[in-house]
């Protein structure tokens, strides 16, 4: 009968799943003090947002379209250490259940 | 505004629905078993789950609401576009590998897979559903206001039409199909949303935004005692005025046609303004005439453009970055609603108001974050913000997609091409808002359609592509709703729940008989809601999201000490008090037709006191409860 375990079964080291997860929760902090640093200047120091900063454009378009690049940047940082470590320990060994669709 | 359908637009939008009711066919007789049905067999690509996760998560509260927020309210509007997308790193980081590791179908399954608790499988089911309406109500809402100016429909057609198209790509194919609708509707958005943000910027900033704009008239006004007695036009006649709050409006009449005036009482200056007015009687008046007399326009256009210190008439083939500069050095016309009782009619003007360009593009013109705002308007604020970034690592109709792929490093890659195709998607936010601000296109009473009609100024076939999509958007996300709610109702609370021990069979039939009672009830809530902004309700799904998931997510992985009835408690916490909150907030006062000052919370999102809350019950409960009901051994994530 049912099961709740995930659909598909995977094999993957202690050490795998505790490098990945320092990593990413080291670049989770990082990524927060930036989002947080951006929601406390909107709040306490609104007028210091309308500074032009950079090419002409104020710290508010500058930071707030910097906080999506900035996701994306460390998103792909974070994939590359995870699949160089991945690659280098080459624990994942994935098998798919048989189940049919 | 009065919209009629052209032959393109509609002959665009049936292909649309078409090709996505195609897909479902398709998909429909190859999917038989529970997995298919729910977790699309666990076979996705990597690359095309994720662009199905931007199809999922950009929904009519990002195309429609965002892109109309950022119309009427520049920078704070894109707030949500910032906080919507910041949301994903949270999912990226701490969420998305171990869920996956943990889970089969539904996010309960993760919360549960080291209880096997009755009381999880219960709250997790119910948190799945209370937050999936919420979420269905924006996107019905969105594809109200689509049929309009699409099809000439009204809006309740609009909502039937999505809830019926909907629950039957789910009820066929389930989250197969649902993930190609997704796809196929995630690829259409950001190409086409490009393309219109190249054709924004290249047409570039100008004081007329088309030859057709109406030109709003100014007279002089001859005050005595601080009132009206004659304007400079003799053919006009003062008809009366009101004042209060250091407003001074002023009704003229001219050749019968009563209409509303706006005085600049420093330079006596009165600005035609924009008007509804409802007659005793009930006769609704737009600028003094009725509706198809076609004398309410659409608006927002340029006061002044200023290119490097110089003002000029206008500037076109800008670039990214100079168009968001001419923008932050000139001046805009915005248009203020705001509503008072004349005599025995009530009146809802829209007076324009110049802002110089630089505070469009910082905070403060919708959040009251600025000098002289107050301590809850501040609070409400960061209480968005907080809602936003935790909510979505929470959302269930995001969750589930994490099993429709083989293996947790899939489900990291897709997160990582879904972060890029919704912050680039976002980012088109910001110049398609903008564009639309200036554009003369803006239907005050809709900000919803403000994409849409920006699409439109460029000629009929945009329109009817972008539009077409729009709709196709609303159906890929409340496509994922109905997916999650139906695995909530059939998989948590039906076989696992109640222990009716389905059959694979019998459940997929459970979750398609789930399906059609969640898209009758999103129909309805989509009535009943109309007018509302679209990004604005959608914020209020991530903060229950937030509230009632998130903790539980979170500690489950980081705290060893962590109990099911910890669990249990706080998603049961996170849901009455998220909820209580919103429905005792000044916006939802108002929209019992009280007023909002009587509201008994002051913030209109309840993230700041519900999240927090959610995280004191876990740890409180699962303290009280620990030598009984701790999970055996480890945390799952951590030591």
């Amino acid at each position: 009968m049912m099961n709740h375990g995930p659909a598909v079964e995977y094999h993957e080291s202690d050490e795998l799943l505790k490098y990945k997860q320092k990593a990413g929760l080291r670049l989770f902090f990082i990524y927060s003090a930036i989002y947080a640093i951006f929601v406390i200047l909107n709040t306490a120091f609104p007028r210091m947002m309308e500074s032009v900063i950079l090419f002409g454009l104020n710290l508010a378009i500058v930071y707030g379209v910097g906080l999506i690049v900035i996701a994306i940047l460390l998103g792909l940082i974070y994939n590359r250490q995870c699949t160089k470590m991945e690659k280098r320990l080459d624990s994942t060994d994935v098998k798919t259940e048989g189940g049919s669709e | 505004m009065i919209y009629t359908a052209s032959p393109l637009a509609v002959g665009i939008f049936f292909s649309v629905v078409a090709m996505v009711l195609g897909i479902s066919f398709y998909f429909g007789r190859k999917t038989k078993s529970a997995k298919g049905y729910f977790a699309a067999g666990g076979t996705i690509h990597w690359s095309v789950n994720g662009i199905a996760f931007a199809g999922d998560y950009l929904s009519a509260a990002s195309f429609l609401g965002i892109c109309g927020m950022i119309a009427f309210a520049g920078f704070d509007g894109f707030l949500y576009s910032i906080g919507y997308l910041a949301g994903w790193v949270v999912a990226l980081f701490v969420v998305a590998e171990p869920l996956k590791r943990m889970g089969k179908f539904t996010f309960a399954d993760a919360l549960d897979s080291k209880f096997n608790s009755k009381g999880i499988r219960l709250m997790a089911a119910i948190s799945t559903l209370i937050v999936s309406i919420f979420y269905l109500i924006p996107q019905m809402v969105g594809a109200g206001a689509l049929v309009t100016p699409l099809l000439g429909l009204p809006h309740w057609v609009g909502v039937v039409m999505v809830g019926g198209i909907v629950t039957f790509i789910v009820t066929t194919a389930g989250m197969k199909s649902t993930t190609y609708v997704q796809f196929l509707k995630g690829t259409l958005l950001i190409i086409f949303s490009f393309i219109l943000v190249l054709l924004v910027v290249g047409r570039g900033v100008h004081n007329e935004p088309s030859e057709s704009y109406h030109e709003f008239i100014t007279l002089q006004a001859e005050l005595s005692g601080g009132s009206v007695t004659a304007v400079s036009d003799p053919s006009y006649i003062v008809e009366g005025e009101y004042i209060e709050n250091g407003h001074h409006f002023v009704k003229l009449n001219r050749d019968s046609i009563s209409s509303w005036w706006n005085l600049d009482a420093e330079t006596s200056t009165l600005t035609e303004a924009l008007s509804i007015v409802t007659l005793a009687d009930g006769t609704v008046l737009y600028n003094g005439a009725p509706k198809d007399e076609h004398l309410f326009y659409s608006v927002g256009n340029m006061h002044e453009v200023t290119v490097n210190g110089e003002q000029v008439e206008g500037v076109s083939g800008l670039n990214a970055i100079s168009f968001l500069a001419v923008i932050q050095e000139s001046e805009v016309v915005r248009f203020i609603s705001d509503v008072f009782t004349f005599g025995d009619e009530r009146v809802r003007i829209w007076y324009q108001e110049i802002t110089p360009g630089n505070e469009i593009l910082s905070p403060g013109l919708k959040f009251h974050i600025d000098e002289g705002s107050s301590f809850a308007d501040k609070m409400n604020f960061i209480s968005l913000m907080l809602a936003l970034f935790f909510g979505t690592a929470a959302l269930p109709h995001v969750l589930i997609r994490y099993y429709t792929v083989p293996t947790p490093a899939d489900a990291r890659k897709s997160t990582i091409v879904a972060i890029a195709a919704i912050g680039f998607f976002y980012i088109l936010t910001l110049y398609m808002g903008l564009g639309a601000m200036i554009s003369g296109v803006l239907d005050v009473e809709s900000s919803n359609m403000s994409a849409p009609l920006l699409a439109q100024s460029f000629g009929t076939l945009m329109f009817a592509v972008i539009s077409a999509i729009a709709f196709a958007t609303v159906l890929g996300t409340v496509s994922g709703l109905i997916v999650a709610s139906s695995g909530a109702v059939a998989h948590d609370f039906i076989d696992t729940f109640l222990g009716k021990k389905l059959s694979d069979h019998k459940k997929v039939i459970a979750g398609k008989l789930a399906a059609v009672g969640t898209g009758i009830i999103a129909i309805l809530l989509g009535i009943a809601f109309k007018g509302m902004n679209v990004a604005y309700l959608v914020g209020l799904a991530f903060a229950i999201a937030a509230s009632a998931n998130l903790p539980s997510i979170l500690m489950l992985l980081f705290w060893k000490k962590t109990t099911a009835k910890g669990i249990t408690a706080s998603v049961t916490a996170g849901i009455i008090s998220a909820v209580g909150l919103i429905l005792l907030s000044p916006s939802m006062f108002m929209r019992y037709g009280l007023e909002a000052s009587a509201a008994p919370f002051p913030l209109d999102n309840p993230g700041i006191v519900s999240i927090p809350l959610s995280f004191a019950v876990l740890i409180i409960v699962s303290l009280m409860t620990g030598d009984r009901d701790r999970t055996k051994g480890t945390p799952l994530l951590s030591d």
